[in-house]
């Protein structure tokens, strides 16, 4: 338009001026100047209806005033509206009126009471008594939708939250309305459940008791909840979540509109797996390995035996002969603590928080970073990474909306289809194992001729043109598979970094802070603040007093030596090699063999470690503080809102109790004295200080390193938080903060930030000399080929489902029932090729094992590949995976061998 | 008065086999499609707008002026309305199945004019016969070169589909209409933003018209805009179908010369109506669809002016008149219109879908004499609720306004018939005996 | 019962041809399913989204929204009465209750043989010869009591197969071209139904 106006839309609303922001509905806008206009149907997350008209105001047009519904009206300069007209106010007492007279007067039994925006609008807005005296409508109530999600379709008013959720947001169409008129109801296909992975989004937006969370059913009345913030730790995306607790239990967790992640939504991983905290498996003593037996002992005791049998190792071996694996699920200050300890106080290398099912460290940490909103608003994304709607929920759900509604361009690499395949403007379907020849060939200036890994030269041409015409890209990098080295993907991202020296990375590691953990130092060769160990060698051993010498082993290395009888102890942080290292066989026989074993867990029943010499139980999520990292080297805090089972204690006093005992001393007694120490020394964390973190505008983080023009404050939509603070729709209320642990401390003076070090003046010395350089990524040799298939195999994909065999999983019952069963899925002609059926069961042999498992045909599937999940409950992918060779090749025979088939 | 003018678009009805290719080209057809691809498209949309031609599935908004408010992107697509589901209208069902290839014609002259890159034909599911002669009549119309590649040898080339709906009502309103193109629930869409000329099927920019609109098109073109708007008086041009059902001797459909004949003609003129039933009184009657508000005797010698029934406080809407004789029981009938709305709503909009229900509640225990006194003004408020005001055209609390259309006969009825409703309240029966 | 058999499959997939987004197709589609089986059945409405790439719970909401597709099984016959204004006015709920005593069914309901369904409908666009009512979608006017127990007697002995197929089937002509493809010339395609509107031929 010529005369587009300058500043941004002004509208008037009941005379007062609002600045709008251009495009916004006057709902938002009018709520943002502080004119509350009551919805139902309008979420500022989706796309408005206009349905339920209950935002009905009088909007100034041609014609004079006319009732419009301010969430389908666009702001415009100049506009009028008026909200609180006796018109205006007929006609919202109307729809109330009209939405209650079919609504079940059930509140005193239902889970929204007390919470629900139905009653609060009654209550601020609506008429007095009803004048409806016929029968209400029924329904049989309440219905499960799924395991984790029941429908009251009495109560429903129809605001097509949910379905639009669905089908809009999350993908997973499988709610919709059926029937019309006043007989319309909310509902699923017969027999076939609501499996979306993000099922309780519809209970949280749902603004009546219509859906209920059935882990929550009658649990607590909302008034007797206590609230704090969080960042969900379930996987590595880092949602903002309030943690809700009643009598000391968490008892529902709520997302957050976090602007820069999660938008308001959490997977039903996250929103559902606080049920593990109160497991009662979990452990509340420590225990000592007496014989064949592991029997409760006193913290003294078990710190005793833990550290006589670490120092009896380095005194007889040396440091080098001590493993110490895990840290990816704790917070930042209790990995580096666990970072300190290990190479710090024992001088080991062999340090690893991921198992094998990761990326190597200087690539996560050396590749320039994107952020998530970065990837959204990017030209271009490269999807090589595993299935992120199963591993890093809601980025899918971040990626989707961004490829469905703003025209993101999606360039898909892996082996296998995924959530995000059909939006997905290329898809390069490789023979497993094959990745780097794909990157190499859509690197190369001329796509050969034949194509590369099993893609056609025609595919990878259309992606190199996409990617010609792209400004800006963004790689999601992580494995696809798991069947397949991470070396090869290594290669496969060096060789896109070279050739697109633009692109900026997001890694999709799934493990919930495991980028914290590898900030930290928890990998070999790296050490605390994104810094190679050769570089930080000087830095940290002033501040340590000494360092390891050379770069240690990673995890499947580790474990190998441990086999070997070269690594003689293991310290286990939070983390099991047998259950989630993917080569099963090595894992079990490294943990098995070992001399000495030391686990740090929330769990240590027998069948967990049988092989532990001394058991520490931890506390997990929400029962300690401290500060978490996500894939976008986000920083934001953790929340504490119940207290740990038993004796169980955060991670960093565990290590700072056994470094105490083998003479050393890590030099911190509380939290905030290691959030200092890190932001001191560590200098990807310059700047970040716990005060920064807990200002209002810092609570969905800060991305490390913080860059010069400092960290940026985010906005708040509104929703979310209203919600978590039980204070649904009426107005904005900000959560409560926790208060701080310990009395204020300042950031350093010299912190490379200006505008918080400006203001807080610094405190504590540095080091003396430079600090080392973050570290780069330096791309290696090319990985090893996979050798060719033969006919009579099939090349493994190894995929992961968002319920797994998993700890989190297994231990909270609601999700535990989710998990499926591991199946081979195979390309229908493959089935065929070999004279199998779907559904038939079948026997897979690879080189390490063979399994029985069921078959099923899927044409989505390569040919000559075969997907199965890895770390579902029972034997699965783990089994058949040989950790040493570039690709796992499997045979699949039928059970019905001898007998005549049918068909 | 009923004017001598010859009938336009049912030239054909009653001819042998009009619906076929054989039929319509012996009297006259694809002559107008010829003559307009001879044109300029913009000609022929001038052509229209000289000819005065308002839209005949509703709301009467003038075709010509609709072409020309397009958006200007591409694609255009053209959708003909024949879903017509309003009570007691039945023209464009006579017209699909005895003059298919007269629509077919239309469209495309619209189609032409407008440059449209598809062109849809949705027909009401359950006019069975009508989707078998039409499909019947377009394979005829392709195979003739009409339809298709180079029509008619020019270089103008459409497609043209024939889509059945599958039953609700509300797919007749525009947008509705194509959502259910889209194969979606049929929810009304909210305008602004998404008047179909704007942002119609596919987000593109659609023109969607009647059947019966489109019917006269080749007319228009052959005999010329002015010739149409010669007929009728002033912004009421043409001839217009009527469906006159009810409690008239001959019920059925008549094309008569607008403005100039009177509802009195209509429902009286031996050649028309033909008086009512057993020669009893007119106690009230349909102006133009059941959503229209009724009018009474008094209104009988008003012209059928689309202007001056609009000014009266109803509409000509669908051009349905439905005549209702002195035995009638006004709040039945009423009721029988709710219930009607009420299921027919689409469901969206809580006035609408819990209103519809309320109201037919109420208007039901007061037919059945289980009604209070105070439920004339409980249902003259929650009819408020729904159209604030009670005027007609309505204002609305929802997106369309078939939810508006709710009061138009309860309102109606209680304006010209408060006894009545009284009596059935007072006396805890129906004094009709039903 | 009951996926789209092949030959359904290909006519489904010609009517996706049609139209420029496939979901477009889906009632033209479900009502060649429902031809197919005289209702739609969850394998069908499933068959019909796997087609579409539709969640089977679009197909579903979709389907429910529409009078004339049925997600439960229905007699062969549907017998549709129109009781809207124009029809009450002439009897049409006198002759509802004759059909509902008749048949031996409440509307709404099947008969036991599942050869009638009765149900009361809004306008069917028949008004001009009130009362009015509609087989398998198939007209009949000016229904008198005695009319309606001939029809039903016609039907049931199979003496108006010719007029009145078996439910579901909507449209008996099938479309000769797909999209701008031109079909040689061929002689009258007549449907060979009547209405009641027809001027004698
Ligand atoms: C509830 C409702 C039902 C309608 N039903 C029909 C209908 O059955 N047929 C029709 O042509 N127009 C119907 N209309 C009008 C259409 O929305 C639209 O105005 C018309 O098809 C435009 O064509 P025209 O300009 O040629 O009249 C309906 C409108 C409403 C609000
Ligand atoms: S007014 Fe009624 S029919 Fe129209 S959109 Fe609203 S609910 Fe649907
Ligand atoms: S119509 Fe605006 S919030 Fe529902």
């Amino acid at each position: 338009m010529a005369d587009e106006p300058a500043g941004p839309p002004r509208i008037t609303v009941d005379g007062k001026v609002i600045e709008a922001k251009p495009g916004e509905m006057v709902i938002a806008a009018a709520e943002r100047g502080g004119v509350y206009i009551p919805r139902f149907c309008w979420h500022p997350r989706m796309r408005p209806v206009g349905m339920c008209r209950m935002c009905l105001v009088e909007v100034k047009g041609p014609r004079g005033f006319a009732l419009m519904p301010a969430c389908y009206v666009p702001v415009a300069d100049g506009q009028e509206i008026v909200t609180t007209s006796p018109k205006v106010k007929k006609a919202q007492d109307g729809v109330l009126e009209f939405l209650l007279i079919n609504h079940p007067l059930d509140c005193p039994v239902c889970d929204r009471g007390g919470e629900c925006p139905l009653q609060d609008q009654t209550f601020a807005f609506g008429p007095g008594e009803s004048r409806f005296v016929e029968e209400k409508r029924h329904w049989a109530k309440p219905i499960p939708i799924n395991p984790l999600v029941a429908l009251d379709r009495e109560r429903c008013i129809q605001c097509s939250r949910c379905t639009r959720f669905a089908d809009e947001v999350a993908g997973d169409a499988m709610i919709d309305f059926i029937g019309r008129a006043d007989g319309t109801e909310v509902n699923i296909f017969p027999e076939r459940p609501f499996t979306s992975n993000f099922s309780g989004n519809i209970v949280q937006i749902c603004p009546v008791g219509a859906l209920t969370a059935t882990p929550y059913r009658f649990k607590a009345r909302p008034w007797d909840l206590d609230v704090v913030e969080s960042t969900c730790t379930a996987c590595a995306v880092g949602c903002r979540m309030a943690l809700q607790s009643s009598q000391n239990r968490l008892i529902r967790h709520l997302g957050i509109d976090s602007e820069p992640v999660n938008h308001g939504w959490l997977c039903d991983k996250g929103r559902f797996g606080y049920e593990l905290t109160d497991n009662p498996g979990r452990l509340r003593q420590p225990l000592v390995r007496r014989g064949d037996e592991l029997v409760e002992v006193s913290w003294n005791e078990a710190l005793d035996a833990a550290a006589q049998g670490l120092r009896r190792i380095i005194d007889g071996s040396g440091p080098e002969a001590i493993g110490v694996l895990g840290g990816a699920e704790l917070a930042n200050e209790d990995a580096y603590a666990w970072a300190k300890f290990a190479k710090g106080v024992i001088g080991t290398d062999n340090v690893d928080c991921q198992m094998g099912d990761g990326l190597p460290a200087d690539v996560v940490l050396g590749l320039p970073r994107a952020t998530i909103d970065e990837a959204c608003a990017a030209d271009a994304v490269i999807l090589l990474g595993p299935d992120l709607k199963e591993e890093l929920p809601v980025l899918y759900l971040r990626l989707r909306e961004a490829a469905v509604d703003h025209g993101l361009k999606l360039i898909e690499i892996s082996p296998q289809p995924t959530g995000l395949s059909r939006h997905a403007d290329v898809r390069l379907q490789y023979r497993p194992g094959e990745v780097a020849a794909v990157a190499r060939a859509l690197a190369a200036t001329r796509v050969p001729d034949d194509g590369a890994g099993g893609v056609s030269a025609g595919e990878i041409g259309a992606a190199a043109e996409l990617l010609g015409a792209a400004g800006s890209v963004v790689v999601v990098l992580g494995r696809p598979s798991l069947a397949e080295r991470a070396e090869t993907v290594a290669d496969a991202a060096g060789v896109l970094s070279n050739a697109l020296p633009a692109a900026t990375f997001l890694p999709a590691l799934r493990r919930g802070n495991v980028h914290g953990a590898l900030e930290m130092g928890l990998a070999p060769g790296v050490l605390p603040g994104r810094v190679s160990l050769d570089d930080g060698r000087a830095w940290f051993s002033r501040a340590w007093g000494q360092v390891p010498t050379t770069a240690g082993m990673g995890t499947g290395e580790v474990l190998q030596a441990a086999l070997d009888k070269r690594i003689q102890a293991l310290v286990l942080v939070g983390a099991d090699p047998g259950a989630d290292f993917p080569d099963r066989a090595l894992a079990r026989g490294a943990l098995s063999g070992v001399g000495f074993s030391v686990v740090v867990d929330l769990f240590g029943d027998g069948q967990a470690f049988p092989d532990a010499d001394v058991i520490f139980p931890a506390a997990g999520y929400g029962e300690r503080p401290g500060t978490t990292t996500n894939l976008e080297g986000r920083v934001s805090r953790l929340g504490q809102k119940v207290t740990a089972p038993g004796t169980a204690r955060p991670d960093w006093m565990i290590a700072a109790d056994l470094a105490a005992r083998l003479g050393a001393d890590l030099g911190f007694s509380s939290l905030d004295d290691i959030a200092v120490e890190i932001e001191r020394l560590a200098p990807s964390y310059a700047g970040v200080t716990p005060q920064l973190l807990a200002r209002p505008g810092y609570r969905d983080g800060v991305v490390v390193p913080l860059d010069g023009s400092g960290p940026s404050e985010t906005d708040r939509p509104t929703e979310a938080i209203e919600v978590a603070a039980n204070k649904a729709h009426l107005g904005r209320t900000v959560l409560e903060d926790e208060p701080d642990a310990d009395a204020p401390l300042q950031p350093r003076a010299d912190a490379p930030i200006s505008a918080v070090a400006a203001t807080d003046p610094g405190a504590g010395p540095a080091p003396s000399g430079d600090r080392p350089p973050l570290l780069r990524f330096r791309p290696g040799p090319p990985s090893r080929p996979a050798p060719p298939v033969d006919a009579y195999s099939l090349r493994l994909v190894a995929s992961r489902s968002l319920y797994d065999g998993g700890t989190l999983v297994q231990r909270s019952p609601s999700l535990a029932a989710l998990a499926q069963a591991p199946c081979l899925r195979v390309n229908p002609a493959d089935l065929g090729r070999l004279g199998l059926t779907t559904g038939e069961r079948v026997r897979v042999t690879s080189s390490r094992t063979s399994l029985v498992l069921d078959a099923s045909a899927d044409s989505r599937v390569l040919r000559g590949s075969a997907v199965l999940a890895f770390n579902a409950p029972g034997e699965g992918a783990a089994e058949l995976i040989d950790a040493g060779q570039p690709v796992t090749d499997v045979r699949i025979e039928t059970m019905n061998q001898g007998r005549e088939r049918s068909k | 008065m009923i004017t001598d003018a010859a009938p336009i678009v049912t030239a054909r009805i009653g001819v042998p086999q009009s619906w076929t290719l054989r039929a319509y080209l012996e009297n006259g057809g694809y002559d107008g499609l010829r003559k307009a691809l001879t044109m300029d498209p913009s000609e022929v949309g001038q052509e229209v707008l000289t000819a005065n031609l308002l839209g005949r599935g509703g709301a009467g908004f003038e075709a010509g002026k609709k072409w020309g408010m397009l958006r200007k992107a591409e694609p255009v697509y053209l959708v003909i309305n024949g879903d017509e589901s309003e009570p007691c209208t039945f023209k464009d069902h006579m017209l699909l199945e005895a003059d298919p290839h007269q629509i077919i014609e239309g469209t495309l002259i619209c189609a032409y004019a407008v440059g449209a890159s598809q062109a849809f034909i949705f027909v009401r599911g359950e006019f069975a016969l009508g989707i078998e002669r039409l499909t019947a009549a377009l394979n005829e119309a392709y195979a003739f070169g009409a339809v298709g590649r180079n029509i008619l040898g020019s270089n103008f080339s459409i497609d043209l589909v024939v889509h059945p709906g599958a039953g609700a009502y509300i797919c007749g309103e525009e947008t509705a209409l194509l959502e259910s193109l889209e194969g979606k629930r049929g929810y009304p869409r909210d305008k602004p933003p998404y008047f179909p000329a704007a942002i119609g099927l596919y987000r593109a920019p659609t023109i969607v018209n009647n059947v019966e609109t489109v019917s006269n098109l080749p007319w228009i073109v052959t005999n010329g805009g002015a010739a149409f708007a010669a007929l009728g008086i002033g912004r009421s041009a043409g001839t217009r179908l009527f469906s006159v059902s009810g409690h008239v001797k001959r019920p059925a459909n008549y094309e008569i010369e607008m403005a100039k004949t009177t509802f009195r003609d209509l429902m009286y003129d031996p050649k028309l109506g033909g008086g009512i039933r057993n020669d009893n009184q007119l106690k009230a009657f349909v102006p133009g669809g059941v959503s229209a508000p009724w009018f009474g005797p008094d209104q009988l010698d008003m012209a059928l002016d689309q202007d001056a029934v609009g000014k009266a406080g109803s509409m000509l809407g669908s051009g349905s008149v439905v005549a209702m004789d002195d035995t009638t029981c006004m709040v039945r009938a009423a009721w029988r219109i709710t219930r009607f709305f009420h299921r027919e709503s689409c469901g969206q909009c809580t006035p609408c879908r819990e209103g519809g229900g309320w109201l037919d509640k109420i208007m039901r225990r007061i037919e059945l004499g289980q009604g209070r006194e105070s439920d004339l003004d409980l249902l003259l408020d929650v009819c408020d609720n729904i159209a604030p005001g009670l005027s007609w055209p309505p204002q609305k609390t929802t997106i369309c306004v078939l939810g508006p259309s709710i009061p138009s006969s309860i309102v109606a009825g209680i304006k010209m018939f408060r006894d009545e409703f009284l009596v059935h309240i007072k006396e805890g029966a129906c004094p009709f005996g039903r | 019962m009951a996926r789209l058999t092949a030959e359904n499959l290909q006519r489904a997939r010609q009517l996706v041809a049609l139209y420029p987004q496939s979901r477009s197709a889906l009632i033209p589609i479900l009502h060649i399913a429902q031809e197919q089986d005289g209702w739609l059945t969850p394998d069908g409405m499933a068959h019909v989204a796997e087609l579409l790439e539709l969640d089977p719970a679009e197909v579903y909401g979709t389907a429910s929204f529409y009078d004339m597709l049925f997600t439960h099984p229905v007699g062969r016959h549907l017998v549709s009465i129109c009781t809207n204004l124009a029809c009450m006015l002439n009897g049409a709920e006198e002759l509802l209750e004759h059909a509902e005593a008749t048949l031996g069914v409440a509307a709404g309901a099947t008969t036991a043989d599942g050869e009638f369904t009765l149900e009361e409908v809004e306008c069917i666009a028949f008004c001009g010869a009130a009362p009015c009512l509609a087989v398998n979608w198939r007209f009949f006017g000016n229904v008198s009591n005695a009319d309606f127990d001939q029809l039903v007697d016609d039907l049931a002995a199979g003496r108006l197969a010719d007029d009145v197929p078996p439910h579901g089937t909507l449209c008996r002509v099938r479309r000769r071209v797909g999209l701008t493809a031109g079909a040689p010339a061929e002689a009258g395609d007549d449907p060979g139904g009547r209405s009641p509107q027809d001027a004698p031929a």
